[in-house]
């Protein structure tokens, strides 16, 4: 394992927001942070590479705190793309993808033939070569995703961590998306890490999923081990009816209701008993 | 437009600073006295006691290229403020700096009575520096951030406070005519001696070609320049020092003078597309060539008497933003 968090803590203020938390992200697969609204999954991927900082705990990058790391080295080992970047800019979109080689640049930052060579290979694997022209606010929401990602590419990390790549998406611009992120999983071997609020898409695309609810980690496994009746109950205060998608045969949510308040109640108390 | 955007960048910026020149020069020949182009020449490079050359020499070279200099400096502030604040509305006279700047050099004419260009300049640092902080700390206090209208209406009351410190002190130790001369936003009376700012304007133009870059990254959003690497406070406090610099030192030449830090990065956007890289330096020329322009305006319109530059610019700068306020932020939609 590369990348190892260790008992962190997160907050803005005097608001904690994760609380100790540990886990190790597995090298070369596709790990999915599930949970509620306001449960910390962004706050955790945030702090997981520097975009916030940490008040305590260690973010551990190849046996190096990342905290004490140089930013600019440490991105080129770890790619992030936040949710939804505002679009704000009528940038071109090789202009957009060619800022990814920003952290091998020096200077005014003409492009070395491996920076051109890296910007071509990042459209093309994204297939937005051929909009290279054009503004990347001229595209559609599904087609700009895209683009952000060829970014991301472009920065050539192992690393890729994705807050809400599918969101402000419909479901086939979704399962686009995802279907690119498992391709680079597949074929380059780059280890994905992002956060998701589809369950199914969550199970589905993931070799390991982080379940979280309140800053607490509840839950982390693959598909089978987390997509359970009662983790879902712990993580989302639902009752769930888990069954099996039938074509790709992973565990998926057929149908669910909301937990009765004294439930939830008990339910929560217990959550709490079981981290603390 | 479409065309000229498929030229490259530095053949862009070539083609306009010809045209600057051009400008310059036609606008050097024009004015209250009768001189011709052949006399505009002669003077660049012969300096003879008679009294054409002196007049072009002493009084219309430094008026042009200070209008240069401070349409320039205008300029890029106001592209600088719109990256870092992503804030189409972004302009040092809207947003506080021109007026601290005044409020500073009123304050500073009563603590010291002969104040000179250094003294000045260093107020119009001071006050600018402290104008831009205090519209930006109102405008991003509330719970729900900073937003470019919310950023816009502290900037307009912190704007007229800051004009009232500096009536009202004019007013109180009867320095108004002195302040008024340096805050009255025009050009006459421009000499060489105006040009001890020179130095910090050519250093923080050249800086902001510099970083401009960074500016592209910061203006996309801020995580994003974190995790390309960027040290977006480092980045940041620099981009705020050059700021500052361009707009004090702009005020410190031509007094009081908003829009144009706001119209000139808008219309350069619509030729050289989003990226700073480019946005910058064509800002600088584009600034430039229209302060020379209104400044020629002013001087020529009503002669022999001048129609002040500040008149000019409102007329043009208030419909443009009116303009940029309907279309959200974009003035070529």
């Amino acid at each position: 394992m590369r990348l190892k968090i260790n008992n962190i803590q997160v907050g803005y203020d005097d608001q904690t927001i994760v609380h100790d938390l540990s886990i190790e992200i597995p090298d070369g697969k596709i790990t999915t942070i599930i949970g509620a609204n306001g449960c910390g999954k962004s706050t955790l991927l945030k702090a997981i590479t520097r975009i916030i900082p940490h008040q305590a705990g260690t973010v551990i990058l190849d046996g190096e705190n990342i905290q004490k790391m140089n930013t600019k080295v440490l991105a080129r080992e770890l790619a992030i793309l936040p949710q939804s970047p505002e679009s704000a800019s009528g940038l071109l979109v090789e202009e957009l993808v060619s800022y990814g080689r920003y952290p091998y640049q020096k200077g005014f930052g003409n492009l070395s033939q491996k920076d051109r060579d890296m910007i071509d290979w990042a459209l093309e694997a994204t297939s937005t070569a051929e909009f290279r022209k054009r503004p990347v606010d001229a595209l559609s929401g599904g087609q700009r995703q895209r683009v952000w990602i060829a970014m991301a590419l472009a920065q050539e990390t192992d690393i890729i961590f994705l807050d809400e790549p599918t969101t402000y998406l419909d479901m086939a611009h979704q399962l686009e998306v995802l279907e690119l992120l498992q391709q680079l999983n597949v074929k380059e071997g780059r280890t994905i890490v992002m956060v998701l609020h589809d369950l199914n898409q969550a199970a589905r695309f993931s070799d390991y999923i982080i379940a979280m609810n309140a800053g607490h980690l509840i839950k982390a496994g693959d598909a089978t081990e987390v997509m359970t009746n009662e983790t879902l109950r712990d993580v989302f205060n639902i009752d769930a009816v888990i069954g099996e998608d039938p074509r790709t045969k992973k565990p998926m949510c057929i149908t669910y209701n909301l937990l009765k308040s004294e439930e939830r109640a008990s339910k929560k108390s217990e959550v709490h008993d079981m981290v603390v | 437009m479409k065309y000229f955007r498929k030229i490259p960048l530095a053949l862009q910026l070539v083609f306009m600073f010809v045209v600057l020149l051009i400008v310059m020069f036609v606008a050097i020949s024009f004015g209250a006295a009768n001189t011709t182009l052949a006399d505009v020449w002669y003077a660049i490079w012969h300096s003879s006691d008679d009294e054409k050359t002196n007049l072009l020499r002493e009084i219309r070279f430094p008026r042009v290229l200070a209008a240069v200099a401070v349409g320039a400096a205008l300029a890029v502030a106001g592209a600088i403020m719109q990256g870092v604040t992503r804030n189409p509305l972004a302009d040092p006279g809207l947003l506080g700096l021109t007026s601290g700047a005044n409020a500073a050099l009123a304050i500073g004419f009563v603590l010291v009575p002969n104040l000179d260009y250094s003294g000045a300049m260093l107020a119009c640092f001071i006050g600018a520096a402290i104008g831009m902080a205090i519209v930006y700390s109102i405008g991003s206090s509330s719970k729900t951030g900073m937003s470019p209208l919310k950023l816009v209406l502290a900037g307009a009351a912190v704007s007229m406070f800051l004009q009232a410190v500096a009536d009202g002190t004019g007013l109180l130790f009867q320095i108004s005519k002195d302040v008024s001369m340096w805050t009255s936003g025009g050009l006459q009376g421009i000499s060489w001696s105006a040009f001890v700012v020179m130095p910090i304007i050519i250093v923080a133009l050249i800086s902001s070609i510099i970083i401009s870059r960074q500016l592209t990254i910061l203006s996309l959003n801020e995580d994003v320049a974190v995790g390309l690497g960027q040290k977006t406070f480092v980045i940041k406090t620099m981009m705020f020092i050059i700021v500052v610099l361009l707009a004090g030192a702009a005020v410190s030449i031509v007094g009081n003078l908003a829009f144009i830090g706001l119209m000139i990065p808008h219309i350069v956007r619509g030729l050289v597309g989003a990226d700073y890289r480019a946005i910058i330096p064509m800002s600088m020329i584009v600034g430039g060539l229209f302060m020379v322009v209104v400044d020629l305006i002013g001087r020529t319109m009503n002669a022999p008497f001048e129609t002040p530059i500040v008149a000019i610019v409102s007329v043009l700068g208030l419909p443009f933003f009116l303009v940029l306020v309907k279309r959200g932020g974009r003035f070529f939609a």
